[in-house]
């Protein structure tokens, strides 16, 4: 009995190795806004995202990093149509996810996530097996199909099905929820698996296990990832590129050993200061990040970072940077990135 | 303080608009009209269609529920079917003693049941605690009305202590807050509160373990701080809702006070509506439902104002 | 490469773990307060239920000359009525009548305002908004008072003592139903089980009714209590069952004249009231903590 087989990569590539799986242009989400009572308490506008660009190529793991409150975990929901945006292109594959030619319902199929809270994510009356079935019976799978098929991913994440099918959430740990939760997303046999902090609540030794778990998944299923974390250490470990995203925009984007090595943007530099190192030539001088991020529902004028930015002067609160090129798919939104922008410090380096 | 009441009275003034449009509903809810049961049997045709038209009964009922609504707002509620007087002065007579009842029984039940509920959430767990528990789980079991025939088996036909029905010597009219009168009142009264006593336990002991779990408690005490302090502040912190839990009782007991009042022949709302039902009085029936429904929504309304005033970190949305 | 030879590890024979249901029958057999409730329950019921076959006389006959026996009468053990009927017999007759009208409410309420509830809450928006201000409405009555307008307004009779009580149980029991759907819709399985493809019935049935039922139907326990001494109470006020039927708050009613004769058999239905109500709420109490333990 062969199951369990996704199709083969080459019926589903539909665009060719060069169209990127997923590009999203100019998406954009305010939260709020609409009148209080009457009309009079007019509560403010969330610009939780604010027109980001960037596109995630077949078979890669795009990282998206940044403090909470930022807008990537806003912008997972926004691409997996669970919020609708405001404005916005999604293309996948080449195609516009609602268009004639992929429905909402193929693009879901194609695009799994997992969320951040184990828990949360798990029906609690369902077992185990029950709750990865459930996809697969969704898309017309029979009974028997649907559960050997759930048994066969339970097996491939680390679950030995004999023991773990029959249990509920709650009678197992954080990371084996995790690892439910990933063979559920994967029963649809997509391309892309968006992961929006889905190690973050995980105790450093679990997260380890399932990182390499999810390592060897993207191997063997010939996955795409979009993977959102806080964590420095961890995106590293991941990425092949990275977007670092403040309060609600693009600050830098570009292929992870750059950024590691040269960050383009304050922020980012700010961000790799405050984070604990074990090799002493890494270690910056600079200052790590202080204070919190401004509320986005006022957010700064100009660079939205002038205002915890070492860099800053006056261009900066008066003029919105850029996205400018930083070196090959290197792109960092700060007026010292662009040669044109006429900040101060460009003309004293 | 005074925006939020204004909020909460906007927010109230459309339930107040759907409770009249309730209210109205309910006389056309009756098989036949309103007129059916007071219409002579060998009325003509004719007579039928005049007397419909005298009370505006031939109207698309739109039409009737702005006439109705326009004259409520002037305090005008009709006349009695019954008895041709107006409904207005009748409802008036009947909340005024229905009030004094429910106000008592309020005040016995929110006394006794705060001293349960304090006991039984001061010494959790203890005898006195299940006690509490037993006491408030039978005060919101029993059905009332079979309450108020016990007490009066009980200290009227057994013992001979206490009158069993009415107002008082003189009859319903003449209430006066003398002993001569008032023995007609506890009776009723006591028995009305057994609802709230049992409620109002129940919360207080609720508030009582919560304020007294909280980390600060456990650290006054244990710094040696003593039993009076820590007194005082469960008091002032469990204040605003037990009372905001009496003033609701107090509603309830308003509109819910029909049982009681029929078993004490009580001259109130309650005995009123029994009238009115009994003899197809349905402007009566309409007006007084509506002015029992519109006063809890007001009490709500107080309630709610007076208790985010106490403590402002109540307010609702 | 993906594809796998599950024979070696195709369906085998699992661990179970107990469902959720089995667990909260589990402890609730172990509360003794809850199963004694539930005993008396089923022991009331039962002799409604047997009441042609158990019963010693007929409820609908007496004799003027043995009316108001007492309790403990040769013939008569808990007395006899102000027509000279047994009083054992009628109450047992009394309970079908009286548990019917009771339960029938709640039942039909929990139906219909679980559904009004989880549609609302589900569908959301200003659908929720207007059906969640007409249930305000109906708050805006105490139960006791919309109860007896109700049924004032429709007339006495059974069928409109049950209407009237299901309309007031309605709007409670939705109130609830679209508090706990709208928080068991925000959670990420719901989510989840939407990117996988599901259709809105589909959610409904497999994530979220298996979440809200629970709460919903304790809620709805709890009301049993109120909607006895409600439908026995109109009886009292002569709005439900019509003499000469055996109802308990009927019965009530028509011994108030007895009071002082026979006082212990004047009680005795509303004793029969109490026991019902009192079991029905310590029942509710019992299952509710035997499924508060976990999520």
């Amino acid at each position: 009995m062969i199951i369990g087989a996704p199709p083969a990569p080459e019926d589903r590539d539909r665009g060719g190795p060069g169209t990127p799986l997923l590009d999203v242009r100019g998406l954009t989400k305010h939260f709020g806004g609409k009148g209080g009572l009457f009309g009079k308490a007019k509560s403010g506008v969330v610009r939780a995202v604010d027109g980001i660009d960037f596109s995630v190529a077949k078979g890669e793991t795009l990282g998206i990093v940044g403090e909470s409150g930022c807008g990537k975990s806003t912008t997972a929901r926004l691409v997996m149509q669970i919020i609708r945006p405001d404005a916005g292109d999604i293309l996948f594959d080449g195609e516009a996810v609602g268009s004639q030619a992929l429905s909402l319902g193929d693009f879901r199929r194609q695009a799994q996530m997992v969320f951040q809270d184990s828990y949360a994510s798990l029906n609690p009356r369902l077992t185990v097996e029950e709750t990865v079935a459930f996809g697969p019976r969704v898309q017309g799978a029979k009974p028997a199909a649907a559960l050997a098929k759930a048994h066969d991913l339970l097996h491939r994440v680390g679950l030995e099905p004999r023991r773990f099918a029959g249990r509920y959430p709650h009678e197992i740990s954080g990371g084996q929820r995790q690892r439910v939760n990933i063979a559920r997303a994967l029963s649809l046999d997509p391309r892309l698996l968006i992961l929006d902090e889905a190690v973050s609540a995980l105790d450093k030794s679990v997260e380890a296990q399932v990182l390499n778990l999810l390592l060897d998944l993207k191997r063997d299923f010939g996955l795409t990832y979009m993977f959102i974390t806080h964590d420095l250490n961890v995106v590293r470990f991941m990425s092949d590129r990275i977007m670092v995203m403040y309060l609600g925009k693009v600050a830098e984007f570009g292929p992870s050993e750059p950024i590691f090595e040269k960050p383009g943007h304050p922020y980012t530099a700010a961000l790799l200061s405050s984070m604990p190192s074990m090799d002493p030539d890494h270690r910056t001088q600079e200052a790590p990040l202080t204070g919190d991020p401004p509320n986005p529902i006022d957010p700064p004028s100009g660079c939205r970072f002038h205002p915890r930015c070492k860099m800053v002067s006056t261009l900066c609160s008066q003029a919105e940077p850029r996205l400018s090129t930083m070196g090959e798919d290197h792109l960092a939104a700060c007026h010292l990135a662009d040669p044109q922008s006429g900040h101060p410090r460009l003309a004293a380096a | 303080m005074l925006l939020y009441a204004l909020k909460r009275l906007v927010y109230v003034l459309p339930v107040a608009f759907g409770v009249s449009i309730v209210c109205f509903l309910l006389v056309h809810l009756a098989p036949g009209d309103p007129l059916t049961a007071i219409m002579p049997i060998d009325a003509t045709a004719e007579q039928q269609a005049q007397m419909r038209a005298a009370y505006g009964f031939d109207k698309p009922l739109p039409v009737q529920y702005g006439i109705w609504l326009f004259k409520v707002l002037q305090g005008d509620l009709g006349a009695s079917i019954a008895s041709g007087r107006p409904v207005a002065s009748e409802v008036g007579r009947a909340v005024g003693n229905s009030l004094i009842l429910a106000s008592l029984a309020t005040l016995i039940g929110f006394g006794f049941g705060t001293f349960f509920g304090f006991v039984a959430g001061y010494f959790r767990g203890s005898p006195l605690d299940r006690l509490a528990s037993v006491v408030s789980i039978l005060g919101v079991s029993v059905p009332h009305y079979w309450l108020g025939m016990v007490m009066v088996i009980v200290f009227s036909a057994l013992l001979g202590w206490l009158p069993s029905t009415g107002a008082g010597p003189g009859g319903s009219t003449a209430w006066r807050f003398d002993w001569e009168h008032l023995q007609y009142i506890i009776l009723p009264a006591v028995t009305m509160s057994a609802i709230p006593m049992g409620i109002i336990a129940r919360t207080v002991r609720a508030l009582v373990a919560d304020i007294l779990s909280q980390d600060f408690v456990q650290a006054l005490r244990a710094k040696g701080m003593g039993e009076w302090p820590v007194f005082k502040h469960v008091v002032r912190n469990a204040a605003p809702t037990a009372l905001a839990v009496m003033g609701l009782q107090l509603g309830y007991l308003l509109g819910g006070s029909i049982l009681i009042e029929t078993v004490f022949a009580w001259p109130g709302t309650g005995f009123l509506l029994n009238t009115a039902i009994f003899q197809r009085d349905l402007p009566l029936l309409q007006g007084t439902i509506l002015v029992l429904a519109l006063f809890f929504v007001a009490l709500n309304l107080i309630v709610d104002v007076l208790q985010s005033s106490l403590d402002p970190r109540i307010q609702r949305g | 490469m993906a594809a796998v030879d599950l024979s070696a590890v195709a369906i085998p024979p699992a661990e179970r773990s107990e469902g959720y249901w089995a667990s909260v029958l589990r402890r609730l057999r172990r509360d003794p307060v809850a199963m004694a409730a539930l005993a008396i329950i089923l022991l009331i019921v039962l002799a409604a239920i047997l009441a042609p076959y158990i019963a010693p006389a007929d409820p609908f006959r007496g004799s003027m000359a043995r009316r108001l026996r007492a309790v403990g009468t040769p013939g008569y053990p808990l007395g006899s009525d102000e027509l000279g009927r047994d009083m054992l017999t009628r109450l047992m007759y009394g309970g079908r009548l009286s548990l019917f009208m009771g339960v029938t409410p709640v039942i039909l309420a929990f139906i219909a305002g679980s559904g009004v509830g989880i549609f609302a809450a589900y569908v959301g928006g200003w659908v929720n908004t207007v059906v969640m201000r007409v249930i305000d409405v109906f708050f805006a009555f105490p139960s006791v008072l919309l109860a007896i307008a109700l049924s004032g307004a429709l007339g006495a009779g059974i069928l409109n003592s049950i209407v009237s009580l299901t309309v007031v149980f309605v709007p409670q029991i939705a109130r609830i139903a679209e508090a706990v759907t709208t928080q068991t819709r925000n959670r990420d399985f719901v989510e989840a089980a939407r990117i996988s493809g599901a259709g809105p019935l589909t959610i409904v049935r497999v994530h979220i009714l298996g979440n809200v039922l629970g709460p919903i139907f304790v809620y709805a326990t709890s009301l049993i209590s109120v909607s006895m001494i409600l439908s026995s109470g109109l009886s009292f006020l002569g709005l439900g069952v019509k003499p000469p039927e055996p109802e308990w708050g009927l019965m009530l009613n028509t011994l108030r004249t007895a009071i002082y004769n026979q006082p212990l058999v004047a009680a005795l239905p509303g004793v029969m009231i109490f026991i019902t109500s009192i079991s029905f709420n310590l029942f509710s109490d019992g299952l509710r903590g035997a499924m508060e333990v976990r999520q």
